[in-house]
């Protein structure tokens, strides 16, 4: 005897009514990160203890300004993800979970348009 | 029926801590600590598009002790979360999924980080 309604299969989304998606996106950004972290460490290698021209002549090449975008990107998207599954798990008050998820997705939001105005700024010379 | 008093497994006060699952807390609470760096890192990029002085400021305030500490632990945080990353990965396409394989990567993992962060901090200061 089957106890699943025949519409739940056919969404097969399980229980908590969602996830597959996030999860997918958890891995996604994972493995690009994964690609761009050998970058990542030419790029903390080529900054650390530079000057102020040093460090912008760096983000200014549109190679590093380009993947630089791109990490930040990744990373606080990946991050976001993350700190949802956290505030989930733990916050047990559904009011402030759905409040602190927003939060996270507005600030992940907002610093990502920061950082990446600022890296164009810099690669552009305004 | 009163199920709130009900007790949960596994029972955490009375559960002897393991290798996995200290790993697998620490891949949480590392994630939540690579999140605070990504906000650093924000500021960086904004701190050098927005001019010498404000640069030549964020790295005087990066330069006290509390900062340096507080990137010590971003590092060891960000190889574990990258290694433990990889580890989890590897899980999700099946592979290393019994004892003796989550173990092996399990002291693998944290041998990494120890060696990635002494060698990076090696490396700023030689």
């Amino acid at each position: 005897m089957r106890f699943r309604n025949p519409l739940a299969s056919a969404r097969n989304h399980g229980a908590a009514g969602g996830g597959v998606e996030h999860w997918w996106a958890q891995r996604f950004s994972a493995i690009v990160m994964l690609a761009l972290s050998i970058w990542v460490v030419y790029a903390i290698a080529s900054i650390v203890g530079a000057s102020y021209s040093e460090a912008s002549a760096f983000l200014s090449r549109p190679f590093n300004a380009a993947l630089g975008i791109l990490f930040i990107a990744t990373s606080l998207y990946h991050s976001r993800l993350g700190l949802q599954v956290v505030i989930e798990d733990y916050i047990h008050h559904r009011g402030l979970e759905i409040a602190l998820i927003l939060l996270v997705k507005l600030a992940a939001l907002v610093g990502g348009v920061l950082a990446v105005v600022a890296i164009l700024n810099i690669a552009f010379g305004a | 029926m009163a199920t709130d008093n009900r007790p949960l497994s596994p029972h955490l006060q009375v559960y002897r801590p393991q290798l996995t699952s200290v790993l697998s807390i620490s891949h949480r609470i590392s994630g939540v600590i690579n999140s605070v760096g990504l906000v650093a890192v924000v500021l960086w990029v904004l701190a050098l598009a927005s001019g010498p002085e404000s640069y030549a400021q964020f790295i005087a305030i990066a330069g006290h002790p509390v900062a340096v500490i507080a990137m010590l632990a971003w590092t060891v945080s960000l190889f574990y979360h990258l290694l433990n990353g990889i580890r989890h990965l590897l899980w999700d396409a099946g592979w290393l999924l019994d004892l003796k394989g989550a173990y092996a990567s399990g002291y693998a993992v944290v041998a990494g980080a120890a060696i990635l962060t002494a060698f990076s901090w090696w490396e700023v200061l030689a």
